[in-house]
């Protein structure tokens, strides 16, 4: 790994509840994030992203542990003295100021000279597209652009890190897609290392290089796009990424990385071990199975095979979702893709199937 | 019928306005309108007005008098200019820190600190005002609770006569119209969105500096509204000068009521009144103009 830009380690942090209680927002953790890396904070709300973000900031010290910028461990340095800058999700533009004054602040409390302040301020307006708005104030501009002054008011310091509090959140759909893509692509020009906070898992998984999945104050799982959605590693991160399929069992046999399952119902399953799972044979597990990689097709080839019955269809164009109810009870959900007119026809309501997927689709989880 | 009414937007709103509407006519257009009436005429022998056309009561004020140059009148609204001015000041310097102090407390906290800074407008006005004369006069509060101290660590004490005075009229007036300074100004820091002072702060900012570029600048709405509560009516009160000041601080609204009610010179009485409200007017409109009621931060 490159040089690290960022570094919390076993960071806590704990506030005071409003009932007297303490409320542990952030509990024991470490993150590192590379130099020039495009670093998500994805979790639903209360989960500690925001706490995180705001700890790298300065808004918040954490109550344990340490915070590094570049190696430099942050302490306690209040926010104005740390080589970093944010975008709120409010944008936070200031109110009596035109643009050009938003954009030049900071260069203006770090006292670099007029004539660069200027030259600076022309360039981050032109490189988010708003060259010429100087002189207009925030509430002048739409949402879509004032989210593109807070960003190019931020980067015109040139931080070491920038630090995004769900930035898109208040976007409209359409916007927030063609906004999350012109990100990347600044991302890619200037270099900085971006930490984007988010609760949009789609949204992670499209812009960021790596992701960390948060959940209640920890960090359950960092890994990049295809490693989170593809190899979870508990019931929580499998759940919140896209939509997945979950079997409860009992481990039946282990075979090196292989797991065969008896599902509650009597049926049974092979299924593969992620590495941070460690299980015994009678311990009960779940299963989890995106929808996508189960079938309806018959191939004789696979070993996982189960029966169930067809309780729903629902057609949406590319793909029609089958809705089945497995012998023995457990409800699940199969995605076939419409590549052929004969794809829809490939069950009906109240039919007897067989849904068949492969040993590596099929995932052992214990928590 | 009531469907036309129901559809008749402008005839509601008017109707809505109807009973103020009423009340300022009455008791606001009318009188004004006499009273400029007044302000022209001549007082007659026994204190009533003869109604002419006569610009001797403004030239008077202007220092212009039968007998030769007086500038008594003109000094008079210089000296209430200059009182309105120092009590408004010492307002705005005492209120902001308080209004600051309880915009950023607690949320919880934040009703009980307001509801403490209202608790002296539950006594009369008058009371509160005699309240500093107990205080500030010779063998008041203040020189008693002075002179024990001095008596304690053995020190002389010459107990000191600070009412009645102009300084005493001072106190009372930044005493009396401090609440209309503080709520002002807090409801505008309180409205000061808490990301901007962060964003400040992340744009290296220091907090000095966050509160001169950031906080003074979105509170000068509420500066604004609590100078014109605080200035428009001091530059025109009577009591606190006539309670505080003895008869040794006249100010214009002691004049006014002197004529009417001592003087009897109801035109005279009017013409000062007039002089009052066009300085008054003419400071307020200079001053929005000049520093805005704040509705382009407000509104957006």
């Amino acid at each position: 790994m490159a040089e690290l830009a960022v570094e919390l380690r076993n960071v806590w942090k704990r506030f005071p509840g409003p009932g007297g209680e303490v409320v542990t927002a952030v509990r024991d953790v470490s993150l590192k994030i590379a130099d020039g890396e495009f670093f998500a904070l994805l979790g639903p709300s209360g989960c500690g992203k925001t706490t995180s973000l705001r700890m790298i900031a300065g808004f918040e010290l954490p109550t344990e542990g340490e915070v590094f910028i570049h190696g430099r461990p942050m302490g306690k340095t209040p926010a104005f003295q740390r080589p970093v800058n944010t975008v709120f999700q409010s944008y936070a533009l200031f109110p009596h100021m035109t643009i050009g004054e938003n954009v030049a602040f900071g260069l203006q409390m770090k006292k670099v000279d007029k004539g660069e302040i200027q030259r600076r301020v022309g360039e981050a307006l032109e490189m988010v597209r708003l060259a010429g708005y100087e002189k207009r104030k925030p509430k002048q501009l739409s949402g879509g652009q004032q989210q593109r002054i807070a960003l190019a008011r931020a980067l015109v310091n040139r931080p070491e890190v920038l630090l995004l509090d769900e930035p898109l959140g208040a976007l409209d759909l359409k916007l927030r897609k063609e906004m999350q893509l012109e990100l990347k692509k600044l991302q890619r020009e200037v270099g900085i290392t971006f930490v984007f906070v988010t609760h949009d898992q789609e949204e992670a998984l499209t812009m960021s290089d790596r992701i960390a999945v948060m959940d209640a104050g920890v960090t359950l799982q960092v890994g990049n796009a295809s490693e989170i959605y593809e190899h979870p590693n508990c019931r929580f991160v499998a759940d919140f990424i896209g939509d997945t399929n979950f079997m409860d069992g009992t481990v039946a046999e282990v075979d090196g990385s292989k797991a065969r399952v008896v599902l509650t119902g009597g049926m049974a399953l092979w299924a593969h071990i992620p590495k941070a799972v460690i299980v015994t044979p009678g311990q009960a597990v779940t299963i989890t199975v995106r929808p996508e990689k189960m079938h309806l097709r018959p191939s004789a080839d696979e070993i996982n095979q189960l029966t169930g019955r067809v309780t729903d269809i629902v057609y949406i164009g590319t793909d029609t979702h089958y809705g089945l109810v497995l012998n023995g009870g457990q409800a699940i959900r199969v995605r076939e893709q419409n590549y052929s007119p004969e794809s829809r026809l490939l069950a009906r309501e109240g039919e007897e199937v067989i849904v068949r997927f492969s040993v590596d689709a099929a995932r052992v989880l214990t928590e | 019928m009531f469907q036309r009414f129901r559809e008749n937007r402008g005839l509601q709103g008017f109707l809505l306005i109807l009973p103020t509407l009423i009340v300022m006519i009455a008791l606001l257009v009318i009188p004004l309108i006499m009273t400029v009436i007044t302000s022209f005429g001549q007082r007659n022998a026994d204190g009533g007005v003869i109604y002419t056309f006569t610009l001797e009561n403004y030239w008077r004020l202007a220092g212009f008098t039968p007998e030769g140059w007086d500038d008594l009148y003109l000094r008079i609204l210089l000296r209430s200019l200059w009182l309105a001015l120092q009590t408004t000041i010492i307002v705005i310097l005492m209120a902001f820190p308080l209004a600051y102090f309880i915009a950023r407390a607690p949320e919880r906290r934040r009703n009980f600190y307001l509801f403490l800074v209202l608790i002296p407008l539950w006594t009369n006005f008058v009371i509160r005002i005699y309240a500093w004369v107990m205080i500030l006069r010779g063998q008041g509060v203040l020189n008693s609770t002075l002179g024990m101290f001095a008596g304690m660590l053995n020190l002389p004490f010459q107990p000191f006569d600070f009412y009645p005075s102009q300084g005493a009229v001072l106190i009372g007036m930044v005493y009396e119209f401090l609440p209309f300074m503080i709520l002002p100004i807090y409801t505008s820091l309180e409205k000061i969105e808490p990301n901007l002072y962060e964003a400040a702060a992340d744009l290296y900012a220091n907090p000095v500096r966050t509160f001169f570029r950031v906080t003074v600048p979105l509170s000068m709405p509420g500066v604004v509204a609590g100078t014109i509560l605080t200035f428009v009516p001091v530059i025109g009160t009577f009591v606190v000068s006539d309670i505080l000041g003895g008869r040794q601080v006249i100010l214009v609204g002691n004049l006014v009521q002197n004529q009417f009610l001592s003087a009897r010179n109801p035109p005279f009485g009017s013409a000062a009144s007039i002089i009052l409200l066009l300085f008054t007017l003419a400071l307020t409109l200079y001053y929005t103009r000049r520093f805005g009621l704040g509705e382009e931060i407000a509104a957006g």
